[in-house]
């Protein structure tokens, strides 16, 4: 057999491997959220017979009030947490990366201890605190964490993305007759716009899939996230996990991730800055 | 189309250390000025004061007498050719091309831009690449690319950055002509800067020789070439370098002068000789092209220089012409000189050996001992300890550039001519 063949023979069960391992979870929730109740405790990976059942119960059923109202939450703390972060993280970076300040270590060193000072530690804390000045349970009570979370992580990648940026560019086009903000949006941003939207997306998941603050700084449905929400779910009886709806629940949380990373994998485009200098 | 004048510009970093020193230089409209230097001479920060990418810390900047210090590169209206040309990755080469026009709002309509891109694009033969982003360019089309941004923009002078440095060897030579006959024909001021020294003297109407930030001499090609003003003008400019035989200078019994030097005697002419009199070591300069096989050469042309002979210790042979080399014991007085020039100019410790050009008919081989003549009357005397050329003619030195500038004006007329 011939080097390369071997190799590639190497790499697909690699691929699939690694493909199993992280895929096998979500095709079992998927498979979970057709079961019906009867169908859960069956020991069977696929449903016996297949029902929009929990589906249903989301949407239109009993834990309608609780989801739809999370989904609205959900989607809107995050939107507008991710806005925010990108965007102060977008001119934060710039001057990271453009600019020589005092202090630019101490940005760059705060917003990795902030990253890994662990959620747990300062929920009870903000709790106290939300409840004084009566953020407790409001939207801005979770963007606000959502910042200290997304902050960080969003300022390391976009400087780094930036540092590749040829500066060059930026001053060929204030030579070219640009003041400094036309040089910055018309050469800079477009060649920095593919690192925004990985930010992001990355921005996005991390406030998505937030469970901690979700159900620490939240009590009714003004501003309970998904995730916090799925915990509330309450099944036909007391004696009956609702894990068919949580399952579907989870199932319709994934979907706009998976979205989203197919709808900007275009935008993604390594090697855009390909050709703007020496090749 | 301006005049620049520069008028002891200083360039300072936070460090105090002053990367350019008091530089005056007054470049005409239309002419083309070399900056050339060795790695870190200050030639790239001159550059970017003048387009304003870098502040001036001291000293003052005219475009066409008029201060521009303290304007913005935008307000400079210069064009700049950038080392990495530095095209927009995400626009077609037409939209690179007409980035400067598109920022000039209103100033031009849709169809003086398209015009004018494509007057500049059959110019530069890009025609058919202009609908082509530049990743998919080759260097020289990006090159190009990046003349036409320069071109359209009738600037009121052309920068260059060491626009040939990514370019190899091949295509450099090629488009090197190219930014010649292009900037002859539109006769715009441009400031180049290399530091290949083929480039300086083959594209420049004066060449400003940079060291450490500060001006060594500005002068035609020709001058630099036949009268350095010191020691690393003469070993920058020419390729192979200058050779720097140590010596003295001497009165034979018979009245002659001749310099004493490690490989024998040559004889001095007169003048020549007066210069380096009475020191106790000079540098004698001579270029590899200054000697030649005697025994190929005739009786008359023999007479007017001096016979060395030397065991070479190798030649190449190169079709149109040979190198032979002459290792010597070098003098410990200029050793240390010598070993600080070759720092100064970014080469490596120069050995201790003469390189000798000589005619590629000659049968000369490595390990013969050869009869060399040295054509004396080209031979400059250098101290060694300043470096000061000692037998420069300036007046000679001034002839040649008042030369070079009429030979571009009366360029710049003939292609005027044409135009109309």
């Amino acid at each position: 057999m011939s080097h390369t063949a071997k190799s590639r023979l190497g790499w697909i069960i690699v691929t699939a491997v690694v493909l199993i391992y992280s895929l096998f979870p979500v095709a079992a929730i998927f498979a979970t959220s057709f079961k019906t109740p009867g169908d859960l405790g069956n020991q069977t990976f696929w449903p016996t017979s297949w029902t929009w059942e929990n589906y249903e119960m989301i949407f239109v059923g009993d834990a309608q009030g609780l989801f739809l109202s999370a989904l609205r939450n959900s989607i809107g703390i995050t939107l507008i947490a991710t806005f925010i972060a990108v965007v102060l993280a977008t001119l934060c970076a710039y001057a990271i990366a453009r600019l020589n300040f005092p202090g630019k270590r101490l940005i760059l060193g705060g917003a990795l201890a902030v990253s890994i000072f662990p959620v747990i530690s300062v929920v009870t804390p903000l709790f106290n605190l939300w409840r004084t000045i009566g953020l407790y349970d409001t939207w801005l009570g979770l963007i606000i964490p959502y910042l200290s979370l997304t902050l960080p992580i969003s300022i390391w990648t976009l400087s780094a993305f930036f540092r590749q940026i040829p500066w060059d560019l930026e001053q060929a086009a204030q030579v070219d007759g640009a003041t400094q903000w036309q040089a910055f949006r018309k050469a800079i941003v477009p060649l920095a716009a593919p690192g925004v939207f990985t930010t992001a997306i990355l921005a996005f998941f991390i406030a998505w899939n937030d469970f901690v603050y979700g159900i620490s700084l939240t009590s009714t449905e003004a501003a309970r996230p998904v995730p916090a929400a799925l915990a509330f779910f309450t099944g036909a009886s007391q004696f009956e996990e609702p894990t068919g709806a949580i399952s579907a629940a989870a199932i319709v949380v994934t979907i706009p991730v998976v979205v989203l990373v197919l709808l900007f994998q275009r935008r993604i485009v390594s090697g855009l800055t390909q050709g703007a200098v020496k090749g | 189309m301006a005049s620049i004048t520069l008028k002891n510009i200083v360039k300072k970093y936070d460090d105090g250390f002053p990367a350019v020193n008091d530089i005056s230089i007054d470049i005409e409209d239309g002419e083309f000025v070399i900056l050339v230097g060795p790695s870190g001479c200050g030639k790239s920060t001159l550059l970017r004061m003048i387009v304003g990418l870098e502040d001036i810390t001291s000293g003052e900047l005219l475009i066409d007498g008029e201060r521009v210090n303290e304007k913005a590169p935008r307000e400079r209206n210069l064009a700049m050719v950038f080392q990495n040309y530095a095209l927009y990755p995400h626009l077609t080469v037409f939209e690179n091309i007409a980035f400067p026009m598109r920022l000039a709002k209103g100033k031009f309509s849709e169809d003086e831009v398209r015009q004018k891109v494509n007057r500049a694009a059959e110019m530069l033969e890009l025609t058919e690449h202009l609908e082509r982003k530049p990743a998919n360019l080759s260097g020289g089309q990006r090159q190009r690319v990046a003349m036409g941004r320069a071109i359209v923009r009738e600037a009121n002078a052309f920068l260059f950055d060491e626009p040939l440095s990514n370019l190899d060897a091949k295509l450099r030579g090629q488009m090197r002509s190219e930014i010649a006959q292009l900037q002859r024909s539109l006769n715009t001021t441009s400031v180049y800067v290399t530091h290949d020294q083929t480039e300086a003297m083959t594209l420049g109407d004066r060449v400003a020789v940079l060291k450490k930030g500060e001006l060594q001499q500005i002068a035609s090609p020709r001058e630099l070439y036949e009268q350095p003003a010191n020691l690393f003008v003469a070993g920058f400019i020419g390729a192979p370098s200058m050779n720097f035989l140590p010596g003295t200078v001497q009165r034979s019994s018979t009245g002659s002068t001749v310099l004493s030097t490690p490989l024998g005697e040559i004889e001095l002419p007169e003048e020549t000789a007066r210069a380096g009199e009475g020191r106790d070591i000079v540098l004698a300069g001579i270029r590899p092209e200054f000697f030649e096989d005697a025994a190929t050469l005739d009786s008359a042309r023999k007479a007017r220089g001096s016979i060395l002979r030397a065991q070479l210790s190798h030649t190449e042979w190169l079709g149109n012409e040979q190198y032979a080399y002459v290792p010597y014991e070098n003098d410990p007085r200029v050793a240390e000189a010598l070993q600080n020039l070759a720092h100064e100019m970014d080469a490596d410790d120069l050995r201790t050996q003469l390189v000798v050009s000589v005619d590629a008919t000659s049968r000369v081989r490595g390990g013969d001992t050869a009869e060399l003549w040295v054509d004396t009357r080209r031979i400059h005397l250098f101290d060694p300890a300043t470096g000061e050329n000692l037998t420069r003619d300036a007046e000679a030195g001034a002839e040649l550039t008042r030369m070079a500038a009429e030979d571009r004006k009366r360029d710049a007329e003939r292609m005027a001519g044409q135009h109309n």
